[in-house]
């Protein structure tokens, strides 16, 4: 037992600090340094999900079902996984339109309506009030167990008055703090920096006070897990909490929890107030989408072990198991940590209450309070000029009564069952906003009527299905109608409609009020086609991505407007003071110097409605805009002419773009050629100096001696014989190059003649080298002769291949030392070649010459010491080998001589004939 | 991310997760049996959940790169 004095300073200094917090965020906030800009701050933020109900309630949960708490988080988990396609579109639309709050959203969605809007405030508001009031009995009845309040089961002993019963100052004190930091001032984007700062804060603060109470329970009073586990195991009525069935529920009614907390972590209105409204940054969602999941499952992991741990301890039906992580440590004498458990359920309890009511308060002034004084045809005729002062009056107000409406209701539920089950019925009725916001996001066809119906059914049987059991059991209501029906008619049994049997009540419930919201929604839906606003809206909504930020949804508009008449009426909702800067950074965008020479167009008037719609709402801003300026309402037709121009504007656009990407390859496709051509123009120039010049080496001698014979009668025989023969043999050089050239242009242009017969390479060598037999003997050189018993026969022109081989054996001839030349030709097969090598042990050929010596007029060997030749044998060589589909090839260095190789595919089936032909020899 | 591969990856992360924790998979750990001591059930779907936040973080932190 701990001193009441105690906890109540404790408590106040944890608020204080949260106050602290919460003004350090918000004056980071006003210095542009954002503490909140970060992704860890969002995810913890976003565990708000984590109220009293988890941290109490789970446990209360496990020791009554076991596993039974762990949909309430597994859904969560499923549902953020899909955070990058749902909810990422959600944050983009909301920004993109400046929508606060979930009301807005459907109102927005659905052609700004007011009705709707009104529709789903008062589901959020009679959904979560409960909540709220669940909330504030944790802390009330956690305050009292302390200080030792309670009766044998430690159940609390509430205070008789309601002057003196703290839970109703807590409730004032919260009331307090979230109007100081939820309603500080109007922004026209509804973000409060401070108050999410608090949250992460407090989202840390309940995880750590968690974490102890479970690692004191675990390891304190019992033996790790495995000991917690294998005392339970011993006791029978414990074992059934370790399988679903034992546990009393069904796979149904697992998937359906599922579902349902899967829907609810997007759709409670504290939820989207976190993830939709206070996101700084599209990109932080990225690390919530595992980071938030994770903080679920750390704070889940000792829930069953302090559970099984109270059971054990306690004995099962002495203890409410709600109370085990506060009443574990305070019976074992841990003081300290009992009050840090109550600070952790504090800080569960406190930003649950604080969120949801700036969510709730958002909506009820916006949704709720707007629309009626806009009725009020007084109010519409401005009145007061400056109408943020009332604006925040309302919004204090509202925080203020749905504060107090959820103390009075925790008044009078008490230990009611109604107020124990709250969680998930709460969870069930915000989960009613899932169709007309999912279908609103991907489906164009949804009506204002046909979401109306859909809200209103799914609201009408969650009540009847649900809320008044709920009542009921709490006996507030004749218990009767439970039992029998409505009316005494068997089929309108609220837990049993139509006689459906065989579904715990949340799953009963679930499955009767999305049947008829879904059903509804679409079926009303698809009465009739969508007006031009709902039309405008949906393309707005279900686009989000593909459009500019502002550009298209202006064009929706037509009509004539002052600036004159938008800036004081904006001015009436945000001050003067942000009118005037929002306009300006307006004009500047504009490239305008003054908000005066701002034209009056559709892009100013959709600027100064969504600067409106994010301080009243999008429906009540729609409301304004129109009361000052005069606009055409756009029909259906009109709205799908501006769309299917939009979608033809884009079309012609992606073929333009389509087409000067065609354009571009084609002309880098052209830019080659031309670089191919102009490289062959330098070849064909270099091969025709080439040529002249090589024709003018014997020309020259030609001449000079023809010269020398003409000029000079009197040389003598000899000499003249031996001129002639100069003549001669210059004369057959000039014919034999004319002749390779005119060869060589044949084979490059295709128009060569190939007689192609089949030829026995072995044969043909030994012809080659027979040939050219007196050659090397002139050159006093040894030729080598290296040949298989038998080859494949080759199909391949027999005069073009003794020419290769010519032409390799007078190259070896050529280059080998004389005197000392030694030749190898080996001929061999394999691999469905044929391979021919020439090597000799003359100088060998450079590397950087290698590459070369195939080009023509390239000769080996430096100027001097260049042989007799023409300079195209090498390169006549290649191209008749290739043209066989070979290859021909040089391996050399410098020194060792060179090796001139070739290989020769045979054709399909040569191989085998080969390999018969060489069984045949052996 | 919205239209690549991470998106993909986490709707078969969403997929796989739903057949993970969802009737007829649960029901073969749903047995009165021990994993390491502990509650075979409660095992399982503890390592379950790990295991596909950790996938769902590997997705979208290698996508942030």
């Amino acid at each position: 037992m701990l001193s009441g004095g105690l906890i109540v300073s404790v408590s106040f200094a944890y608020l204080l600090l949260l106050f602290a917090v919460a003004y350090f965020g918000d004056r980071r906030a006003d210095q542009g340094r954002s503490i909140i800009a970060n992704p860890w701050t969002y995810a913890l933020s976003l565990a708000v999900y984590c109220t009293a109900w988890t941290y109490f309630g789970s446990v209360g949960r496990a020791a009554s079902g076991g596993v039974w708490f762990l949909p309430i988080y597994l859904g969560p988990t499923l549902g953020f996984a899909l955070s990058w396609l749902v909810i990422l579109k959600m944050i983009r639309i909301a920004k993109t339109y400046r929508i606060t709050s979930i009301a807005d959203f459907i109102a927005s969605r659905y052609g700004k309506s007011h009705l709707l809007g009104g529709l789903v405030s008062i589901i959020a508001v009679v959904g979560t009030v409960p909540y709220i009031a669940l909330q504030l009995k944790a802390i009330s009845s956690g305050y009292a167990l302390l200080i030792g309040e309670h009766d044998a089961a430690y159940r609390s002993i509430h205070a008789g008055s309601w002057l003196q019963d703290s839970t109703l100052y807590i409730a004032l004190l919260l009331a307090v703090f979230t109007v100081l930091f939820g309603t500080r001032h109007l922004d026209a984007t509804e973000r409060h920096e401070g108050m999410v700062a608090a949250i992460a804060f407090e989202s840390v603060v309940k995880l750590v006070a968690f974490l102890a109470v479970g690692l004191f329970v675990t390891y304190g009073l019992f033996d790790g897990f495995g000991d917690i586990f294998a005392r339970a195991y011993a006791d029978a009525d414990l074992a059934g909490l370790f399988t679903l069935d034992g546990a009393g529920g069904s796979y149904g009614g697992w998937f359906a929890l599922t579902l349902l907390a899967m829907l609810s972590v997007i759709f409670l209105p504290r939820q989207f107030q976190v993830t939709v409204v206070e996101n700084v940054n599209e990109q932080h969602l990225r690390r919530a989408t595992w980071l938030f999941p994770a903080y679920l499952l750390a704070i889940n992991v000792f829930v069953l072990p302090i559970a099984l741990g109270g059971l054990l301890l306690f004995g099962q039906g002495a203890v409410d198991p709600d109370t085990f992580v506060l009443t574990l440590p305070l019976v074992h004498g841990q003081k300290w940590l009992a009050l840090l458990a109550f600070v952790g359920g504090l800080s569960a309890s406190t930003g649950m209450v604080i969120v949801e009511t700036i969510a709730l308060s958002t909506m009820v002034c916006n949704d709720l309070v707007m629309p009626l004084l806009l009725r009020l045809s007084r109010f519409k005729q401005a009145a007061s000029p400056d109408l943020t002062g009332l604006l925040l009056a309302i919004r204090r107000g509202a925080i203020l009564l749905v504060l107090l409406l959820g103390y009075v209701y925790f008044r009078l539920a008490g230990e009611a069952y109604a107020l124990v089950a709250i969680g998930l019925i709460s969870f069930a009725a915000v989960a009613q906003f899932a169709p007309a916001m999912l279908g609103g996001m991907y489906w164009r066809g949804g009506t204002r009527e046909g979401a109306l119906a859909g809200l209103a059914g799914g609201f009408l049987l969650w009540t009847y299905t649900l809320l008044l059991p709920s009542f009921a059991k709490s006996g507030w209501l004749d218990p009767a109608f439970l039992e029998h029906g409505l009316f005494g008619l068997a089929w309108l049994k609220p837990e049993q409609l139509f006689g459906l049997q065989g579904l715990d009540n949340i799953s009963h419930a679930l499955f009767w009020s999305m049947a008829a919201n879904i059903g509804c929604y679409v079926l009303v839906s698809v009465l009739r086609s969508p007006t031009g606003q709902e039309a405008s809206q949906a393309t707005l909504f279900v686009d989000v991505f593909r459009r500019g930020q502002t550009a298209m949804p202006a064009s929706f508009w037509r009509g004539s407007a002052e600036v004159s008449d938008l800036l004081p009426l904006v001015a009436r909702f945000l001050g003067t003071r942000r009118a005037m800067d929002a306009f300006n950074d307006y004009a500047r965008t504009r490239g305008v110097a003054h908000v005066q020479e701002l034209k009056a167009d559709a892009g100013l008037v959709h600027f100064a409605e969504t600067l409106l719609a994010g301080a009243i709402g999008s429906a009540s801003a729609r409301v304004m805009v129109s009361s000052v300026v005069q606009e055409e309402p756009l029909g259906l037709d009109e709205v799908m002419n501006i769309l299917d121009e939009a979608s033809q504007v884009r079309a012609y656009s992606h073929q333009l773009e389509e087409k000067s990407r065609a354009l571009q390859a084609a002309t880098d496709e052209l830019r080659r050629a031309n670089e191919q051509l102009k490289e062959l123009d330098r070849l064909k120039d270099d091969f025709m100096s080439s040529v002249t010049h090589e024709l003018r080496t014997p020309l020259t001698s030609i001449r000079a001696f023809s010269e020398m014979l003409h000029d000079d009668p009197r040389i003598d025989l000899a000499e003249r014989t031996r001129f002639l023969g100069i003549i001669v043999s210059e004369t057959a050089r000039l014919t034999r190059l004319v002749n390779q050239v005119l060869d060589m242009a044949k084979i490059e242009s295709g128009h060569a003649e190939w007689h192609n017969t089949d030829i026995d390479m072995r044969q043909l060598v030994e012809h080659a080298v027979g040939t050219t037999a007196q050659l090397f003997r002139d050159r006093g050189a040894a030729v080598e002769l290296s040949l298989p018993d038998a080859v494949p026969l080759l199909r391949a022109d027999h005069d073009r291949m003794v020419q290769v081989m010519l032409n390799l054996l007078s190259n070896a001839a050529k280059f080998v030392p004389a005197g000392e030349g030694r030749v190898k030709v080996a001929l061999t097969h394999g691999g469905g070649e044929l391979r021919v090598d020439v090597a000799d042990n003359g100088p060998g050929i450079p590397p950087e010459s290698a590459a070369v010596i195939f080009e023509k007029f390239r000769q080996g060997g430096d100027q001097r010491s260049r042989p007799q030749g023409t300079g195209l044998g090498l390169p006549i060589s290649k191209q008749i080998v290739e043209h066989f589909g070979g290859r021909l090839w040089v391996t050399s260095s410098p020194g060792e001589g060179a090796t001139f190789s070739f290989v020769l595919p045979l054709a399909e089936g040569a191989a085998e004939s080969a390999a018969a032909a060489h069984n045949e020899i052996e | 991310m919205r239209r690549g591969l991470a998106g993909q990856r986490l709707v078969a992360a969403f997929l796989a997760g739903t057949l993970l924790f969802n009737y007829p998979v649960l029901s073969l750990f749903d047995r009165l049996e021990t994993a390491f001591g502990l509650p075979l059930l409660y095992v399982y779907v503890f390592a379950a959940w790990a295991v596909l936040i950790a996938l769902i973080a590997w997705v979208v932190e290698r996508g942030a790169r």
